[in-house]
């Protein structure tokens, strides 16, 4: 298997996507002759020539409809937004169009869309290019949503988001771009949508993380002294409900580890339905170890203590465990 | 009746539009349509709002004569008329007003979402401007495959002054893509008048900008209408790229069901219907010779019971299954029930 950084993966995504169907084309900005602003589209101009791969102008709600229509129209455009931040101004394509195209003409349109964006903080890009934006598009119905936790699902999520029939947003962790690991290419490196997988298996705890995250959970069981499941959700539209609910059953305690706001963040949706499905199973109340509700700060030590990190997971596990009862997040004692 | 029955039904409606009496029963009806959408929306059968273009019938009957079935075409939910033009049947326009069975959307889109697939015409879009870039993306399709096909985007002169527009027009001139924007200018962008939210009495001007053709066109005028959306599809599919047509109109209603256009000035009604376009063609097919003012009178008597036989079929039919609105919301139907459990 070749190793690859995660922005190769996608590349290598996107190239074998669209050596497999002529339909699918890429639009964004800087994405062709330039190969990218974080090179996830590199050499994607010279394979497939300039009707294929488009740079466009600085108008993220024109050509993210542009989009939209040409997905109705038999093609599959993979729009890149260089910061998920800018698809702000294009939302109404996104989630008023888009989404409700298959709707509105009764299944006889659909819109196999996919838009990928970086996204994500840790990198000191400032409060408006570091958020994950995911709670803009999960609301939504019609839409499905992905978020990328290392090359080899930043490959597969793609791959079957680019086959869906339906819009799909992925979402890459802009701090991942760079991470190598080995990359099962080609059919048997397709991750499914909707599907978690198994990072880790332990006795005491699930921890549900996604995409940067993901790593966060699984340093934090390497330092610790009980052990855990981690589940990379991978998919949070539709999220697998199956695989977080057999993995609670075993360990009945849940921590889910979010990069996302502690309110209204993805993990209210894992830690409602847990409650509701497995409520007198639980040895301990679900705990969400999150984002403050704040911007994100630019201070490398303030955006360092912003994000969740392996070591504030122990703290909050251990506690969790000691205690039986749900520990306060950290800012409540700021 | 399935699909294939609604398409193929459309597509016999748009051929007619090949016959000048033909034009002339597709904007008589149109209007009717209308006006039974009023009553319609009086006893209650109507939610929420709905939109009516009486006066601009010319516009919708002469961009669907030059359009073809293949080319795409996105509009607003002012979108009655151009669903009817384009061979939306009479009965599912006012099955879906009335949220119907009967209705395009089977009753789960309402008066501003309406859709002809088999005839071109997108679900209309009932955010000002969503549907510019969407048809640009239509014609980059047409361009990518090779098709020959072309894309119409019709839109208000409201939409004139968001951003969509102003995105649109330029992506489509730089990509140089076979698409027709046609602005519906009738003044009023809801309840304000046009001098008072833009600088500039002609929109056509704003093509300058964009380095593309932009053309004011009598809009009252279906000839007028159709020859110039001809052309500029011609260009289009030469890969000569976008063209604006502006089409000077007029709403003889307010914005919406609850408006009353009280902020019209005393006069500029009457001043349009002088110039009302289902007249105006009628005059021209008896000077031509074409059909003679009986003929036409016949045709109108005939259109006008075809329309209260429709809307007696449509309120005899049901509202949809409560099933229906879990349908279409996915590909995958399992996946809206597992989402829901």
């Amino acid at each position: 298997m070749p190793k690859l950084r995660m922005r190769q993966a996608v590349a290598q995504a996107l190239e074998d996507a669209m050596a497999e169907d002529p339909s699918v084309i890429l639009m964004g900005e800087d994405i062709a002759a330039a190969g990218g602003a974080f090179k996830a589209t590199e050499g994607l101009l010279e394979k497939f020539g300039p009707m294929r791969v488009r740079d466009t102008p600085i108008s993220e709600m024109g050509f993210l409809g542009a989009a939209v229509g040409a997905a109705v129209s038999g093609l599959r455009p993979v729009v890149e937004m260089m910061f998920v931040d800018f698809t702000a101004v294009a939302l109404d394509q996104l989630v008023i169009e888009a989404a409700k195209m298959r709707y509105l003409s009764r299944g006889r349109l659909e819109v196999p869309l996919v838009l990928r964006a970086s996204a994500g903080a840790g990198l000191g890009f400032g409060c408006q290019h570091s958020q994950m934006a995911d709670q803009w598009f999960r609301a939504t119905p019609g839409l499905k949503l992905a978020v990328a936790s290392g090359p080899q699902n930043a490959y597969g999520l793609l791959r079957a988001a680019v086959r869906d029939p339906d819009p799909v947003v992925v979402l890459e962790p802009r701090a991942l771009y760079g991470q190598r690991d080995e990359v099962e290419t080609g059919e048997a490196g397709i991750v499914p949508l909707g599907q978690a997988r198994r990072a880790s298996q332990g006795e005491d705890v699930t921890l549900v993380a996604l995409g940067q995250m993901v790593d966060v959970a699984l340093e934090a069981v390497a330092r610790a002294s009980w052990s855990a499941d981690v589940i990379d959700l991978q998919t949070l539209v539709p999220w697998d409900r199956t695989a977080v609910e057999e993995s609670v059953r075993r360990t009945r305690r849940l921590v889910v580890v979010e990069e996302a706001p502690w309110s209204g963040g993805w993990g209210t949706e894992v830690t409602d339905h847990v409650c509701g499905a497995l409520f007198g199973e639980l040895l301990a109340p679900p705990v969400r170890v999150t984002t403050p509700d704040v911007p994100v700060p630019y201070s490398g030590k303030l955006e360092g203590r912003w994000l969740p990190d392996a070591g504030y997971v122990v703290q909050q596990v251990d506690e969790l465990l000691r205690t039986g009862r749900r520990p306060q997040p950290w800012w409540t004692e700021i | 009746m399935g699909p294939e029955g609604v398409g193929g039904r459309q597509l016999e409606r748009r051929r007619a539009l090949a016959e000048p009496v033909g034009v002339y029963r597709r904007m008589v009806e149109i209007r009717f349509v209308e006006q039974q959408i009023q009553v319609l929306y009086e006893q209650g059968h109507v939610r929420g709002s709905t939109h009516l273009c009486i006066g601009q019938e010319a516009v919708s009957v002469g961009v669907a004569r030059a359009a073809r079935v293949s080319d795409g075409v996105t509009c607003t939910y002012r979108g009655h008329g151009m669903a009817l033009a384009l061979g939306v049947s009479v009965e599912e326009v006012l099955g879906e007003v009335a949220g119907r069975t009967t209705g395009c959307a089977g009753g789960l889109g309402g008066s501003m979402h309406l859709s002809g697939e088999a005839v071109g015409l997108l679900p209309t879009f009932a955010i000002v401007g969503a549907g510019l870039p969407v048809a640009a993306g239509v014609a980059l399709a047409a361009q990518v495959k090779g098709t020959g096909a072309a894309a119409v985007a019709v839109f208000g002169d409201g939409s004139a002054n968001i951003g969509a527009f102003h995105e649109t027009l330029n992506l489509a001139a730089i990509w140089k893509l076979p698409v027709v924007f046609v602005c519906e200018n009738n003044l009023y962008g809801e309840y304000s008048r046009i001098n008072l939210t833009t600088p500039l009495e002609d929109l056509a001007e704003r093509a300058a900008a964009y380095r593309i053709p932009g053309t004011v066109v009598d809009g009252q005028d279906v000839d007028a209408v159709s020859s110039a959306v001809s052309a500029a599809l011609g260009r289009a599919r030469a890969g000569e790229g976008p063209s604006l047509l502006e089409m000077k109109t007029y709403r003889y209603s307010g914005h919406s069901r609850s408006d009353p256009a009280t902020y019209r000035p005393a006069g500029e009604l009457e001043q349009w219907q002088e110039r009302d376009p289902i007249d105006l063609y009628a005059g021209q097919l008896a000077t031509s010779g074409v059909a003679g003012r009986q003929e036409l009178d016949v045709v109108r008597q005939e259109v006008q019971q075809a329309v209260a036989n429709a809307c007696e079929l449509v309120l005899a039919s049901p509202e949809p299954p409560v099933e229906e609105m879990f349908r279409h919301v996915l590909a995958t139907r399992a996946l809206v029930a597992r989402e829901a459990r």
